[in-house]
């Protein structure tokens, strides 16, 4: 009995010793040489591989940075003091910065917008814009199927009331979330910007008015309360012009008091969102 | 059309119109009705079962199916998922298929371990109905084939088949009920035919080896059902009615049950013929085993089958060729669950390997 | 290629689906009925695929009934007419089809409903060249009139390397419920067999052949029986859905394929819609542009459904109120058929030049359906035109790979909808294909 045993444990043993001695044959033999610089950048980045610095991945930034083609800094997901630790690591420059976020620019949620039909079907922002144009009155506005919020690698969108929120403060600029909205309504912006109007349908007023309780109807109340330059006509509506500088602050909008309530600090808009009661969804007889 | 009667005629409020993709309408198919047709389809099965193995057979069809369904329910419950797919009657179907896989004198726990291990273990783990690679009910049935080896194949007759005569292991020739005054034992096992048949080929005796068990009589009583094994594969007559009805409805492919009957056939038929001590002729394979109960209700379960018709031909025949092989040569007297298993494992490979060409498809020169 | 041009049988195409409910009786023995003037029409600028026409007249114009109201913006592109005389009042937005709101031209009718004096005259076509005929269509702004709205014009210009031999006319009206085309076959068989004998002439073929479902005896006798005079042949096809799509028609008329991603021209075809044919015959014979089409209003619901000689820009609500209303409150409108329809939220969406039909939907007949998992029944497989696997792909696309969607063909989808009629799971089979395709294109074009 006791030598089967022993018998066994030095087989196994001998075996594993065989194929330690192989193993470690075959990778001195192939090993294929690699930056340990890459490594390290890599170990430095937040590995969400989330493609807002325009490269492949992670893996892929932390090359091009390495091989000198760009700045630590076009990681937009990274801090400053990462990026800086980035660029210690490596001893270069880390670039200036420049942070972005998103921001959907559409205040319609299911409140202020009428849902005007019942839809039925996958619950995807860009199938539902091609079923006679979604289900919400707005031909522009957010369409409230959270494709956005699903595609955020940070989870930095939260829909309320069918409408898409973006949380600043997890907010990256990565983009990802630009490229799904089928009505294009995310943009992103200066991270330090505050102010925004919440509307992006480019129709007239009265046809704005008809399906929304919150768009912007082009009164210029925004301009003429904040300084030249903050804001710009765009067709039928207002826009912050985003590169301006000083951005228009919380004072213009107290200032403004927008008729219909889209000129809102992005705290406003959060707040106005969580406050409203969640709507019941309106079961259909079948 | 005229102004005074248009304030009669109704017309159509605007805002509550539906908007869904088109097709506007459906074929009155649902998962609800196939999962009903296929249980129609087992109820031959199903009688034959209580006729042959009397109310025993009874207590395990309701045991397990309801174990099934419990086990489906609970974990719905405890997944705090909506409780519908219960009324897709999946579960119910589960159950009755294993239930017809099991011998009748299963005793309720091993029911109940099987319905339980057929709903978590070979379907909710995967994500539901839909996404299970194996067929549930054939999970359960070969895990507790292999775990409690005893249990699963001691065929003790019940019911009809008490007073009728039976050969005990040693191939002796006796009516149970006598058996049972004389000596009285706690459990009398007997074989089934295939049991029998690997018996007699450890005493290989040429071309007459397998002749005790393969008279025109012993054939008639193989098609009727009045031999022992699961409760549901006995009776070939009314699978076979099943199997057909399944067929004509469309609801079975099928390609699958032929081409895994005609390759069990002729595979035996060659070995058979090249070495007579070997196995058994062809027909007594067809008759006997689990191979029609498997082949039109068990290999035939459409989330584990392939879905195109090349698909389902090398499905067919692959599991005929594994079943033939573990008869055979295998430690098993039958194989018919193992064959489907491992074709199951292989369907994703036989999808793709059967991919469609799309109408008009020309290939891309480089 | 084969040599096969018309073969005697078995005139149908491999997959498919037989819709169990055709509700063709509702409105297959209804003559077609001219409607009755309007006060108001507004005419969709973009009825076309393909560039949208530039408008050419202005707020307050006055125009006659066949007036240029936009001219083509391209080649690939149709004109726009006025369906009647009056008066411009707005050039601006209405609900579009897609339900989206698009430019759209409101007219006030004077009630006079002129022609215009500009109208060319009458051909004969017996007796005119090629290229006149063809400038003709062009400038009538005749569009495919089955639902795709190519501009016939471009089908009938293939360029020089593609030989056309063969042109098929879409009688098959596949689609349940549709009967404007059968309507239009029994009642005027000699403008569609003119029309289909032009297109001939302009391509120099002498192959043509009309394509009808055997649901349709009568239509297939009328047309028969005049068949000859024009030099078309008229075939007998199995019912069967999508009969009526360009690639299914030409394989069971030609037993020709398609090549994938192909268009008819590949496989030596011209196909269009018996109700474009139609058009081409008023157009040429009569030098009237199209500015009216038949409409099918149908549904079970709708009190006295039947079929309507409409001008292009009357609002589906008119349609309902011709057709005494509805029973009970309808709980979808779809324009278009059934399978292939698009659900509209607005009564006021106006006719356009490929609307063929108009169906509501109520009660029994919608089915708010719960789509659960694939169970992999294969019954999408066996239904598909294409021979796609619409099951599997639609878990691909519901996991977002539409690259691997992209690799197993979804772009060749016809979107007929037979796998999601068939499909027991009730997966909204389609509208994943058309997300995956809308995303497919949005990637290609990046």
């Amino acid at each position: 009995m006791g030598t089967t045993i022993l018998v066994a444990i030095l087989f196994t043993g001998v075996i594993a010793l065989l194929l330690g001695i192989i193993i470690g044959v075959v990778s001195k033999l192939f090993s294929v040489p690699s930056d340990p610089r890459v490594e390290l950048v890599l170990g430095l980045l937040p590995g969400a591989n989330c493609g807002g610095c325009g490269k492949a991945g992670c893996a892929d930034f932390a090359k091009a940075v390495v091989a000198g083609e760009c700045p630590p800094n076009k990681c937009p997901v990274s801090s400053s003091e990462q990026v800086s630790s980035i660029a210690r690591a490596l001893g270069i420059e880390a670039g200036s910065e420049f942070r972005q976020k998103a921001v959907v620019l559409c205040g319609g949620d299911v409140n202020q917008m009428k849902m005007l039909t019942l839809y039925n079907g996958v619950s995807d922002c860009v199938s539902a814009s091609m079923i006679g144009g979604g289900p919400k009155s707005c031909a522009y506005g957010c369409l409230g199927m959270g494709s956005c919020a699903r595609s955020c690698p940070f989870g930095a969108i939260e829909m309320i009331n069918n409408l898409a929120v973006v949380h600043a403060e997890l907010c990256v600029g990565c983009g990802a979330c630009v490229k799904t909205c089928p009505r294009n309504l995310i943009k992103l912006v200066p991270a330090d910007s505050e102010v925004h109007i919440y509307c992006s349908s480019p129709v007239k007023a009265p046809l704005k008015r008809q399906v929304c309780n919150v768009p912007c109807i082009g009164c210029r109340k925004c301009m003429k309360s904040g300084e030249e330059g903050q804001f710009e006509v765009d067709g039928f509506k207002i826009k912050v012009a985003y590169d301006h500088q000083p951005l228009p602050g919380a004072e213009v909008v107290d200032a403004a008091s927008c008729p219909t309530g889209c000129l809102l600090t992005e705290k406003q808009h959060l707040a106005i969102e969580r406050a409203e009661k969640p709507v019941v969804e309106e079961e259909v007889a079948s | 059309m005229s102004e005074e009667n248009k304030s009669a005629i109704m017309m159509p409020k605007a805002d509550d119109l539906i908007l869904s993709s088109s097709p506007h309408i459906h074929s009155d198919v649902n998962v609800r009705k196939i999962m009903l047709k296929v249980i129609l389809a087992l109820v031959p099965a199903l009688i034959a079962s209580v006729i042959f193995f009397g109310w025993d057979a009874v207590r395990v069809i309701v045991i397990t199916a309801l174990s099934a369904v419990v086990a489906e329910g609970l974990w719905l419950w405890l997944a705090k998922r909506p409780l519908t797919p219960l009324r897709d009657l999946s579960a119910l179907l589960t159950g009755l298929l294993l239930a017809m896989n099991l011998p009748s004198n299963a005793s309720w726990w091993i029911c109940v371990v099987g319905g339980f291990l057929a709903i978590w273990v070979g379907k909710q783990v995967f994500g539901g109905l839909g996404h299970n690679i194996f067929n549930p009910a054939l999970v359960a049935r070969v895990a507790l084939l292999i775990a409690l080896p005893a249990a699963m194949t001691t065929w003790t007759p019940t019911g009809g088949l008490l007073e009728k005569n039976m050969r005990l292991p040693s191939g002796e020739n006796v009516s149970i009920t006598t058996v049972a005054e004389s000596e009285a034992p706690a459990v009398i096992s007997c074989a089934t035919p295939l049991g029998e048949a690997a018996e007699l080929k450890r005493t290989p005796n040429g071309a007459a080896t397998f002749a005790p068990i393969t008279e025109k009589s012993d054939y008639v009583k193989y098609f009727l059902g009045e031999r022992l094994g699961s409760l549901g594969e006995t009776s070939c007559l009314a699978l076979l009615i099943g199997g057909i009805a399944l067929m004509f409805m469309k609801l079975i492919k099928w390609q699958i049950p032929i081409f895994f009957i005609a390759t069990v056939a002729v595979f035996t038929a060659i070995v058979h013929l090249c070495a007579p001590a070997m196995t058994p002729p062809p027909l007594f394979h067809l008759l006997t085993g689990g191979l029609l109960l498997g082949a039109f209700f068990m290999a035939t379960d459409m989330v584990t089958s392939p879905m195109t018709t090349g698909g389902c031909i090398l499905f067919g025949v692959g599991c005929g060729v594994i079943t033939c092989v573990i008869r055979i040569w295998g430690g098993y007297p039958e194989g018919v669950s193992f064959s489907i298993l491992l074709m199951n494992a292989l369907v994703p490979l036989i999808d793709r390997l059967f991919q469609l060409r799309p109408f008009g498809y020309v290939r891309k020169r480089a | 290629m084969s040599e096969r041009v018309i073969p005697p049988k078995p005139l149908s195409f491999p997959g498919g689906i037989h819709p169990a409910k055709d509700g063709k009786g509702l409105t297959e023995h209804k003559a077609v009925e001219k409607a009755p003037l309007l006060e108001d029409y507004v005419v969709l600028v973009s009825q076309n695929v393909g560039a949208p026409p530039k408008v050419t007249v202005k707020k307050g114009d006055a125009v006659k009934k066949g007036d240029i109201l936009a001219e083509a913006g391209g080649f690939v592109s149709a004109a726009l007419h006025s369906p009647t005389s009056g008066v411009i009042t707005d050039i601006g937005e209405a609900p579009g089809p897609m339900g989206v709101n698009v430019p759209a031209i409101f007219i006030k009718a004077d009630g006079l409903d002129e022609w215009s004096d500009k109208l060319p005259a009458g051909l004969n076509w017996r007796e005119a060249s090629a290229d006149e005929l063809k400038s003709r269509i062009a400038s009538s702004g005749i569009v495919g009139m089955g639902g795709a709205a190519f501009p016939t014009h471009v089908k009938l210009s293939p360029p020089p390397d593609k030989k056309i031999d063969c042109v098929i006319l879409n009688g098959a009206e596949c689609e349940p419920y549709l009967t404007a085309d059968h309507r239009l076959m029994v009642e005027t068989p000699e403008r569609v067999l003119a029309g289909a004998a032009i297109m001939g002439k302009i391509l120099g073929v002498e192959n043509i052949a009309i394509g009808v479902e055997l649901n349709k005896p009568d239509a297939i006798a009328a047309l028969e029986a005049r068949a000859q005079e024009y030099g078309v042949k008229i075939v007998g096809l199995k019912v069967q859905y999508p009969q009526g799509s360009e690639k299914q028609l030409i394989y069971a008329i030609t037993g020709r394929c398609v090549p994938t991603g192909g268009l008819p021209m590949d496989a030596g075809c011209v196909v269009q819609n018996v109700a474009t044919a139609a058009a081409i015959y008023d157009a040429v014979a009569e030098g009237h542009p199209l500015i009216e089409r038949v409409v099918t209003i149908t549904g079970d619901i709708v009190v006295n459904p039947g079929n309507y000689l409409v001008r292009i820009g009357t609002p589906v609500i008119k349609l309902v109120e011709w057709a005494s209303g509805v029973k009970s409150e309808p709980r979808k409108l779809i324009l278009g058929g059934p399978m292939m329809g698009f659900a509209q939220k607005s009564y006021n969406v106006p006719v356009s030049k490929n609307t063929s039909g108009v169906l509501l939907l109520g009660g029994a007949e919608i089915i708010q359906y719960e789509s659960s998992s694939c169970i992999r029944c294969g019954m999408c497989v066996r239904g598909c035109p294409m021979h796609l696997s619409p099951g599997p792909l639609s878990m691909l696309i519901e996991n977002e790979k539409f690259d691997l969607a992209g690799q197993n063909h979804v772009m060749d989808c016809l979107e007929c909808g037979a796998c999601a009629y068939a499909c027991p799971a009730h997966r909204p089979l389609v509208q994943h294909m058309r997300r995956a395709k809308a995303e497919i294109r949005r990637a290609g074009k990046k």
